[in-house]
């Protein structure tokens, strides 16, 4: 690793540092400008009580103190205030406890994703223009085509209502088969039609055809040369594609009714439990920023070629 | 062969052409436009001509439709002034009807079938689809175009400003586009709603409803950037061009070569990715009626549609189906019709 690559690893870090920063910082004014404030309840309180709630919540404090006060919470102790729809709870309880089921649907998901998104790629790749080739083509194609809760609701009809061999509940024994399926369908798609194409453009290059001129056998080349090659762009898919399961997570934990993460945003947000929709908000976004850091840092170390200025 | 120069004319060169020599020149077919080629390029593609077929079958229904169908999106059939709720209009199942219009149909009157039945408040489906897939249709190609004219302004400035002017633009950008955005959509989307009503309360924009014009905000403010950077760098290498210097010694200003010569060239870029950012609106619009942020009751979309539809699920599958199908026919052809164009116009960005 060269200096200019410490460069711009240190720039990306930075980026990625001034990307939360700005999360927060949006994320805690905007939500601040909405009328009534963060904390307003659609019962009549009476104006002791109201202020007595205030005074809990630091909401009498000017609104820059209050900023301070957020961020100093966050940063040194992952404390983003009290859930005010959920009585007693904390709001980083709530997403912990979320987060549990969310990342182990999550980290499957990516995984089944890349796995067959690689192998149904270079499988087409290799069998480029026959019948097998278009058909996964024209699969893919349809799975790109179809927003993540209009998959999941057709999943759930065919799967658990009208054969049902699945269960519906996410919650339930095997529950989370179907909202992994969903899940991984888009990601998939897109990770075996970008490998697809980067596996074509690599069996055209010259290194693949002086290694098939020296006499090496084809597993060799094709698992040695070509694939290995070919999987350096799909490691840039990495952050993308977990923004979109995150994304994919809120509708998919609502049809199937995961107790996720997800679904406590949702619920959050048409509730109105606005210190929860902030620090889900804040989390996810941490989390994504810090995915596209490392698929970015990775694909630099793994191909040193590619120059981003 | 040996061929000394010399200063003798062959006179013979410049003899009148003969009328075989004239035929030979004769155009054989008309000159084409880069715009007509393309169109012919792009004909010669099925797929695009089919998905454009079907665009143009789909756009045209849900604006022609409503204007004659009997029904109408909103109106609840089972609820009569003056009478009781009729629940018998309520979850028909297809080409099934209300007691009062058996009763009609029994007296001998042709009563207009349900072709999809009815919603849970006796609400004419079919009718709720074509109108959902108008909405749809018209939240993606407004905010479309919301997109393209901030992205092609700050974009154009960036790039033929360039200097310190690009530099801080190109941060901002950079900033922006680090951002989660459907996170950044739904936390704005979220706000919009509470903080925009009373301030359209009364005006016209509140008609088209709340959230509407949040998803409207949330685009122009997050969605420019990738087609800002996609004009500044179409513009960073066609400033350089020769035709821009001849402008400029001829004393145009910016704004003026700006409009002229470097937007003109930039066109089928552009067009392509507007295209292409259409069927993303349509998804983002279906994903935030989805969550529950999307157009205002009783005014349906698709993902309106299909997210009302999860609660009877089991029992009316098929009013999950219906928009779902509509609405990935319509982001597939969309999507086809966009490569095709890009193939079409712009051969060097095929991929």
């Amino acid at each position: 690793m060269n200096s200019k690559t410490m460069f711009y690893i240190l720039k990306r870090i930075g980026l990625a540092l001034l990307t939360i920063w700005v999360v927060i910082t949006v994320t805690f004014f905007v939500m601040h400008a909405v009328p009534g404030g963060p904390f307003m309840s659609e019962k009549a309180v009476s104006p002791t009580a109201q202020a007595a709630l205030e005074a809990k919540y630091g909401l009498d404090k000017p609104l820059l103190e209050q900023y301070g006060t957020y961020l100093k919470d966050i940063v040194t102790k992952f404390d983003f205030g009290p859930s005010v729809k959920q009585r007693g709870r904390m709001v980083i309880d709530v997403i912990a406890d979320g987060m549990k089921t969310s990342a182990k649907l999550g980290v499957i998901a990516a995984a089944v994703a890349g796995v067959v998104g690689i192998v149904l790629g270079a499988w087409a790749a290799l069998r480029r223009n026959k019948l097998i080739d278009k058909t996964i083509m024209v699969i893919t194609t349809a799975f790109v085509s179809m927003p993540s809760f209009i998959m999941g609701s057709l999943l759930l009809v065919l799967f658990a209502i009208t054969w049902m061999v699945l269960p519906a509940n996410g919650a339930a024994k095997g529950g989370l088969v179907l909202p992994i399926i969903t899940l991984s369908l888009y990601p998939m798609a897109y990770i075996t039609r970008l490998t697809r194409s980067s596996m074509l453009d690599v069996l055209g290059q010259d290194y693949i055809r002086t290694a098939k001129a020296k006499g090496v056998s084809r597993a060799k080349i094709i698992f040695g040369h070509a694939l290995k090659n070919s999987l350096i762009p799909v490691i840039t898919y990495f952050g993308p594609m977990l923004a979109y399961i995150v994304t994919g997570s809120l509708v998919v934990e609502k049809i199937f009714a995961v107790p996720g993460i997800g679904r406590a945003f949702v619920t959050s947000i048409t509730s109105r439990d606005y210190p929860m929709v902030m620090g889900t908000t804040i989390v996810l976004a941490v989390l994504i920023v810090v995915m596209n850091l490392v698929s970015d840092i990775l694909y630099k170390v793994v191909d040193p070629r590619i120059n981003f200025d | 062969m040996n061929k000394r120069f010399t200063m003798h004319i062959d006179v013979d060169a410049f003899l009148p052409a003969t009328d075989e020599e004239k035929a030979y020149m004769v155009q054989m077919r008309p000159s084409s436009t880069f715009f007509r080629d393309g169109v012919k390029r792009l004909l010669k593609n099925k797929v695009a001509t089919v998905s454009l077929i079907i665009i143009l079958i789909i756009t045209l229904s849900s604006l022609i439709i409503p204007a004659f169908w009997p029904y109408s999106y909103e109106s609840m059939l089972g609820v009569r002034p003056g009478k009781s709720v009729d629940a018998s209009f309520n979850n028909l199942s297809p080409f099934e009807y209300g007691e009062t219009e058996q009763a009609r149909i029994a007296a001998g009157e042709t009563v207009f079938p349900h072709i999809f039945g009815t919603d849970s408040s006796g609400r004419d489906y079919f009718i709720r689809v074509i109108y959902g897939t108008r909405i749809s249709l018209a939240v993606g190609f407004f905010a479309s175009l919301i997109v393209l004219i901030i992205g092609m302004t700050i974009g154009s400035i960036a790039g033929y400003c360039g200097g310190k002017v690009d530099l801080i633009i190109m941060r901002f950008v950079d900033m922006i586009y680090s951002l989660p955005d459907m996170l950044m959509v739904i936390l704005l989307a979220t706000v919009l709603k509470q903080t925009l009503a009373p301030v359209l309360e009364g005006t016209s924009l509140a008609r088209i409803g709340v959230n509407i014009i949040s998803l409207f905000v949330v685009f122009g403010v997050l969605y420019w950037v990738s087609m800002s950077r996609l004009i500044r760098g179409q513009i960073l290498s066609l400033r350089e061009q020769e035709y821009v210097l001849a402008a400029k010694a001829a004393g145009a200003k910016g704004g003026w070569i700006i409009r002229k010569h470097l937007l003109p060239n930039c066109i089928s870029v552009v067009v392509i990715s507007t295209a292409l950012q259409i069927p993303s609106a349509i998804f983002t619009e279906s994903f935030l009626s989805f969550v529950g942020l999307g157009v205002n009751a009783p005014m349906p979309s698709l993902g309106s549609l299909a997210s009302d539809a999860l609660n009877g699920l089991s029992s009316y599958p098929y009013r999950m189906v219906i928009p779902a199908v509509v609405i990935s026919l319509i982001v597939l052809s969309l999507n086809l019709f966009g490569d095709g164009l890009r193939d079409a116009f712009d051969p060097k960005l095929r991929t």
